[in-house]
């Protein structure tokens, strides 16, 4: 008896207070609920790319000759929570590896996949392996920084040459590794360039650049910083992985009115901060970088992702028509993500070489380093460092859930 | 002078080396919109720390895996809303039909969490008790228990979040000091309020929380006095679990991404510090504590403009309190709060 009238009371007192929120909740929005300015720019998507018709193609002339053991692999993450941009990748890679020996009979390169699971205290006893094996002449990865960071000094041992297509940290081409090369620009260029995408096409004046606690974003965020000036001074803040109320953060910005909101990071924190950004009335652009930049993202931001733009040193591979298609049939059906192209055409690179003769680790490395050919993606010629001579950086952004390119912007 | 110095806008004291430096003017421009932004957040805080006050003042036992119960309840709530039509967008509901799929949410998500909880304490519990094993065999049961239940749905779900459901769009009520008070704080903070004061009264006024502070204060003599032990026990778990169950409606409420495998893990640390503080095993002090810890949380953010610094300011006072009070703020025993 007494039980069941305390539960009356306490679903009765919840009820209450929860239908005082749906009363407020019916209301139609009312002006002035907070910061940030309106008219939100229409920057229209591209549907089509500019691809030189000499892009390096993987199949070659079909005359290649090579020992049947001649073996590349692809060394980074297949498992774990970072998995999507490693099958992304060696989709990419494996697509490259097919056409190849299709088209030369005479030349069957082998393909090894090898799971790091994007961690760099896993990275380094797996490429221990992947060097130890004297038939691999060539490695696709490692996919993240820290990771590669982790295990260049082990290929550079083993003057084992690697191409990653989509490590970003610029202080990796600093540790006079010879047999390092990556395949897109570094945070140096894209903090830059997604500095000019704010104050230029985004129309921004006043700009907020929120970072996380990795090296990724407190790198980035600096590069951008610089770039920005005074346009960000005085709205800066600094989040930590796997916060989840950003409620403190939120107020800063409101109160700050700025166009844009830029989060250096990864989409685990800039999901929950750009939809906790949105319910408070921030109706300006939310603007990430590569690491915002995938389907997650838009999937735990809600339609409050509507707002977010991207930019990302990769090329969109799903407007190349005869990768995307080619690409489908290697993935199961999905379109190609985020560094499928520069998985492909790192991957093409490394054919070529074999193609060309190379028949050994140093003489794939010579190949790679005097290597001026253009790709799908982009033009490839690499300074002794690693770095390429040109760089390319796009923008994307949320267009009904899904995230579709704008262009080059950088 | 020195506070006109103090309030100057976007004042930076300790400028020079990039670790460290103050914003005065930003901790004083935004100090209402974090209290009551901290006051939510605490406000789920206290639930979750109910749970572990109450266990602790029967018991004497941290029950670690406490953080679980809130996280199944926590994925309980997100597939019943994602059953009743709740996605990435606010729903078209009226009022009635809104409430009402919240509550049924919440009703099904405390079941889950109650259930688990019980589970928890008949599996990982009970059996130690039988066989009288030491304190320390308790705690590292519920460390173990904890990691369980996490990487089963780990095992079950994946690394990733489930994707966001957003209950209802947010509107600004009306405005405190230059702060906008939003209806969803409004929602959470006397939700929260009204079942914790339900418990309270439930615990010192009713029979059966007489005979749970009886157990609380000397269990041998509770059971010689007729109570039973083992009954207590169980509804003490029980209700910790439907507390935990209601906090996960509030917590997806604010942050409709949380639910992860791993999402009560940190928030199960701060809400136990939240009883700590307040006093482990009083449930006024879980109240306090939970409040305190969030609002503070918020001002250690927007002072430093580092959220790194957030837990190390809430830990600090921790334990500058800790050490004037070492029972924490209201004192320890569930049995003789009833002040």
């Amino acid at each position: 008896m007494l039980r069941s009238r305390r539960a009356a009371v306490l679903a009765g007192g919840v009820a209450l207070t929860l239908a005082l929120a749906g009363c407020a909740a019916n209301q139609e929005p009312a002006p002035g609920g907070g910061g940030g300015a309106g008219n939100r720019p229409d920057i229209p998507a591209v549907t089509t790319l500019p691809v030189p018709a000499d892009a390096a193609n993987p199949a070659g002339n079909g005359q290649a000759a090579c020992a049947p053991t001649t073996t590349l692999a692809y060394a980074g993450a297949l498992t774990g929570s970072n998995a999507q941009l490693g099958v992304n990748i060696v989709n990419g890679v494996q697509l490259a590896v097919n056409q190849h020996n299709q088209n030369n009979p005479n030349c069957q390169v082998q393909l090894k996949k090898f799971d790091t699971e994007g961690t760099p205290d896993r990275a380094p006893g797996i490429v221990t392996q992947v060097a130890s094996e004297k038939d691999t002449i060539g490695v696709i990865g490692l996919p993240f920084s820290g990771e590669s960071k982790a295990t260049g000094a082990i290929f550079q041992q083993a003057g084992l040459t690697h191409l990653s297509p989509s490590a970003t940290n610029p202080d990796l081409t600093k540790n006079g590794w010879t047999t390092f090369f990556r395949a897109l620009a570094n945070d140096n260029v894209q903090g830059p360039a997604a500095a000019k995408f704010m104050t230029g096409k985004l129309g921004a004046t006043k700009v907020c650049v929120i970072q996380d606690d990795s090296d990724y974003g407190t790198g980035l965020a600096k590069a951008t910083n610089d770039a920005l000036g005074p346009v960000a001074a005085d709205c800066q803040d600094k989040v930590t992985t796997g916060q989840k109320d950003f409620a403190a953060v939120v107020s800063k910005v409101v109160a700050a009115q700025p166009q844009v909101v830029f989060y250096a990071g990864y989409y685990a924190e800039g999901a929950p901060l750009d939809q906790q950004l949105s319910t408070r009335g921030f109706q300006g652009v939310f603007l990430g970088p590569d690491g915002v930049k995938d389907p997650e993202f838009v999937k735990l931001a809600g339609d409050a992702s509507s707002n977010a733009f991207f930019t990302c040193p990769c090329t969109p591979g799903e407007l190349v028509p005869q990768f995307a298609d080619a690409y489908k049939g290697v993935s199961g059906g999905s379109a190609p993500g985020t560094y499928s192209l520069e998985g492909y055409d790192s991957a093409t690179i490394l054919l070529k070489a074999i193609d060309s003769g190379a028949k050994d680790r140093a003489a794939v490395q010579n190949y790679v380093k005097s290597y001026d050919a253009p790709g799908f993606s982009k033009q490839f010629k690499w300074d002794p460092s690693g770095e390429l001579a040109t760089t390319k950086v796009f923008g994307y952004k949320v267009e009904n859930g899904q995230i579709v390119p704008v262009g080059e912007i950088g | 002078m020195l506070v006109t110095h103090l309030l100057a806008r976007g004042q930076v004291l300790a400028q020079g080396p990039d670790w460290i430096s103050f914003d005065v003017g930003a901790f004083v421009d935004q100090f209402w919109s974090n209290t009551f932004d901290g006051l939510t957040y605490g406000a789920i805080y206290a639930l979750i720390a109910m749970g572990y006050t109450m266990v602790y003042g029967v018991l004497q036992l941290i029950n670690f895996a406490h953080s679980e119960v809130f996280i199944v309840g926590a994925y309980a709530l997100f597939f019943t809303l994602a059953a009743l039509g709740f996605g990435p967008s606010a729903p078209n509901l009226n009022v009635f039909a809104l409430v009402g799929d919240l509550v049924l949410a919440m009703l099904v998500a405390m079941l889950a969490a109650g259930a688990i909880a019980i589970l928890l304490e008949r599996v990982a519990y009970r059996p130690l008790r039988r066989r009288k094993a030491p304190r320390l065999a308790f705690l590292i049961t519920a460390i173990g228990a904890s990691f369980a239940i996490q990487y089963a749905i780990f095992a079950w779900r994946g690394p990733n979040p489930e994707p966001a459901l957003i209950m209802f769009r947010q509107q600004p009520v009306f405005e405190v000091f230059g702060a906008i008070i939003y209806d969803q704080q409004i929602v959470i903070f006397v939700a929260a309020l009204v079942l914790m004061v339900v418990v309270d009264q439930f615990v010192n006024r009713t029979r059966l929380g007489r005979g749970l502070r009886a157990v609380a204060q000397d269990p041998d003599t509770a059971t010689l006095m007729g109570v039973n032990r083992e009954r207590v026990i169980t509804l003490t778990f029980l209700i910790g679990g439907f507390l935990a169950g209601a906090a996960a409606l509030f917590y997806v409420m604010k942050v409709p991404a949380g639910v992860q495998y791993n999402g009560g893990f940190i928030l199960g640390i701060k809400a136990f510090a939240a009883a700590v503080l307040g006093g482990i095993g009083n449930i006024r002090g879980a109240l306090i504590g939970g409040l305190l810890l969030g609002v503070i949380g918020n001002y250690g953010q927007t002072l430093f403009g580092n959220a790194q610094w957030t837990d190390v300011v809430a830990f600090v006072v921790l334990v500058g309190i800790l050490m004037v009070r070492p029972t924490g703020l209201l004192g320890e025993s569930l049995g003789k709060a009833r002040v």
